[in-house]
């Protein structure tokens, strides 16, 4: 018996192989992108475009703590206008954030959002926020920055606190 | 030479004479050397910075090094080890072996295979560099997770980058070359079912390799488009995410250890039955065990991030699929135990490195089921512990399989025997010091002691100063390993070519020292049944 000749198919399949594991690192960012939205992994929030209508109890309470933070020597000072809200699943509620910029100079930022506990993260919805576009800050200008949200009533019964915390990065231009 | 010389003449000549021959060989066999001789070299390399990592450790303090160095000193024993040690010790001893376990003349692709090792040299070097470059080299860990070797590494990072590319390289070429060798070159009567498990074992292997390396160059091809070309992969004021550089790393990172560990599987597979003198106790469940831990090591890899907030479905998922691989790691235990049972044992050195390797590597198997239970992982999680645990399997694991080979096959390679007695010390000297090494580490973890740490508080110091003791012991035994192996090159009394009375395998049937072209004929059928493990 002869032995087997490495044919060219079987060539094309041995190199292709890594070729095609490279491309999927880098399918890998989309993926994790969409992922996330889906499951609210990572404490995504999620977006919606209009008030729409649940079914309320208004008997349910949960209580949802503001942070903020900056990152890497942002120069902006920005702090949630009231620390916590207690509000009622399904129901639509506004607040805000508020920065100063203290610096001689304009200053470009973008927030990001995160939740937490993670499972409450797919049903923190937001109509408005200051995180969807990057924030322009004036030399020394104050600007109050709104939100409003929306706890879905499908939230796990068990989490009775939330936290929303806002990291502003700055952009370079 | 004329056409009319009898073929098989032509194919005894030996190897080119001088340096020569070493850089342009394309023999399986001086390829192997080759490979061995450089990943010994870096265990040295790598068992040098872990010396100063143990000395520094000795007591509370800092007293020898500065914090950054320390860092430097983990991340490239880290790396050097992993990818410079024990991967290329494993490409050395697929080389040297699975051409003479399945009767083929030589590897597949020679002149790649050539060009895969010396690559390494230079990703080695490169890697090495780093320490004389301004900023020193890079501090990260071996897992450089972003931002820290992004934003925040020094310019060394890219040479890095590089060397970590190149080597990525090397092992998917490796990796191409043993499929093709495994899957065309096997003797044509030998079926799959017939092949020895070492060889087995690296086919999967292989496999993993090409599956999870070019995943590695990915995550390292992003660092370095975001750390010079502007790009955000993992810089969340462009967009990106940091724990997703984790996802990624971890997507290779996982794979990465079974790599290093299923050939060790193979290896120990043989040197049981051997000196048991017994077959290998459920031949086609090892292959098929193997073959599932494989799989499962590619949907397992957030078991490393239980601690970056991940919603309990998702630790639920991970924590059971990690459990599912002690199913198929037990099943070879089960059946390395069960070749023994009743087996008319001798102990020498192989067998007592692979009994060990049983024995320990379980121990670091267990200690990984408790950081697989994603609650318990929350106090494990950055300790040393989790120090403990990986060298456990890799150390006693990985690295005590590749010794276990090396005096299995040595007298197959030079064609002369080992000094049994000193081999033997050398054993109980290793194998004390390294549990006084890192069996320590495991209360260190519990007790809250973190890793990747140059100081620590007062009351982790006395175990910190057994496990440096044990760490300087062990280290010693090296010199002597280094010793025995070069007396058994030169002094070593001539070995049977088959020295191992229970030894099966198509490799025992060449002369004693491996003749440098073997197997220009296929084996027989006949012969290929009476050397098969699957009987």
């Amino acid at each position: 018996m002869e032995r087997k000749k490495i044919t060219k198919g079987f060539w094309i399949k041995l190199v292709s192989a890594p070729i095609l594991m490279f491309a999927f690192a880098y399918a890998m960012v989309p993926i994790y992108d969409v992922f996330c939205e889906i499951t609210g992994f990572n404490g995504t929030t999620g977006r919606i475009d209009s008030e729409q209508q649940y079914t309320v109890d208004e008997n349910r309470k949960v209580e949802i703590s503001f942070f903020a933070m900056t990152m890497g020597g942002f120069p902006v000072q920005f702090a949630p206008k009231v620390n916590s809200m207690i509000i009622v699943p399904g129901k639509f509620y506004t607040t805000s954030y508020i920065a100063k910029n203290n610096t001689d100079e304009t200053v470009i930022g973008q927030a990001i959002p995160s939740v937490a506990p993670t499972d409450a993260a797919l049903y923190f919805k937001k109509l408005e926020c200051f995180c969807f576009n990057k924030q322009v800050f004036k030399p020394h200008e104050e600007v109050e920055m709104t939100l409003r949200f929306v706890v879905e009533p499908e939230l796990d019964k068990r989490i009775q606190d939330i936290s929303l915390s806002y990291n502003f990065f700055k952009l370079e231009k | 030479m004329t056409a009319t010389t009898a073929p098989h003449e032509d194919h005894h000549h030996g190897p080119e004479k001088g340096l020569m021959r070493w850089v342009k060989t394309t023999n399986h066999k001086d390829i192997g050397s080759l490979y061995l001789w450089f990943a010994f070299t870096m265990l040295l390399v790598g068992g040098a910075f872990a010396m100063g990592i143990r000395a520094e450790l000795l007591q509370p303090g800092l007293q020898l090094m500065e914090p950054q160095f320390f860092n430097q000193l983990t991340t490239m024993h880290g790396l050097i080890m992993v990818f410079g040690a024990i991967m290329p010790a494993f490409v050395g001893l697929g080389n040297w072996l699975i051409p003479m376990m399945i009767g083929a003349p030589d590897m597949a692709l020679p002149r790649m295979n050539n060009w895969s090792f010396w690559i390494l040299p230079f990703a080695g070097g490169i890697l090495l560099s780093t320490f004389f470059m301004e900023g020193g080299a890079p501090a990260f860990g071996w897992t450089f997770y972003a931002p820290l070797s992004t934003t925040f590494a020094p310019d060394s990072t890219d040479f890095f980058i590089f060397a970590v590319h190149l080597l990525g390289f090397s092992s998917i070429m490796g990796a191409i070359n043993i499929i093709a060798t495994v899957l065309n070159m096997r003797a044509p009567e030998m079926k799959l079912m017939d092949m020895p498990l070492f060889v087995w074992t690296w086919l999967i292997t292989s496999f993993l390799l090409i599956g999870a390396m070019p995943v590695l160059a990915g995550a390292v091809t992003m660092m370095l488009t975001d750390r010079n070309f502007g790009t955000a992969f993992f810089d969340a004021t462009g967009g990106g995410d940091p724990v997703m550089f984790q996802h990624i790393f971890w997507f290779f990172g996982h794979p990465e250890v079974y790599i290093m560990i299923l050939p060790a599987f193979g290896v120990v597979s043989h040197i049981i039955p051997t000196f048991a003198r017994k077959p290998l106790f459920g031949y086609s469940s090892m292959v098929y065990a193997t073959a599932s831990i494989a799989f499962l090591s590619y949907i397992v890899w957030a078991h490393h991030m239980f601690l970056t907030g991940m919603p309990v479905a998702g630790e639920l998922y991970f924590m059971y699929a990690t459990m599912l691989i002690a199913v198929p790691t037990g099943v070879k235990v089960f059946n390395w135990v069960s070749t023994m049972w009743r087996g008319s044992m001798t102990f020498e050195a192989p067998m007592l490195w692979a009994v060990s390797f049983v024995f320990l590597f379980t121990i670091g198997g267990f200690s990984g089921l408790m950081l697989g239970i994603a609650p318990a992982d929350i106090q494990y999680h950055d300790t040393y512990f989790v120090v403990a645990h990986f060298h456990y399997v890799l150390v006693t694991g990985a690295l005590w399989s590749i010794i276990a080979a090396t005096f299995y096959w040595l007298p197959k390679w030079t064609g002369k025997m080992y000094n049994e007695k000193l081999a033997k010390i050398h054993f109980w000297w290793a194998v004390i010091s390294v549990n006084v090494l890192f069996f320590p580490q495991h209360f260190l973890g519990l007790a809250g002691m973190p890793r990747r740490i140059p100081d620590y508080s007062l009351q982790f110091a006395d175990f910190n100063f057994i496990s440096s003791i044990g760490g300087f012991a062990f280290g010693a035994s090296f010199i002597l390993l280094t010793y025995i192996v070069i007396d058994c090159i030169r002094n070593g009394k001539p070995a049977s070519s088959r020295p191992w009375e229970g030894a099966k395998g198509l490799e025992w049937t060449l002369e004693p020292k491996a003749q440098y072209h073997s197997f220009n004929t296929p084996p027989s059928r006949k012969l290929i049944e009476a050397e098969s493990q699957n009987s």
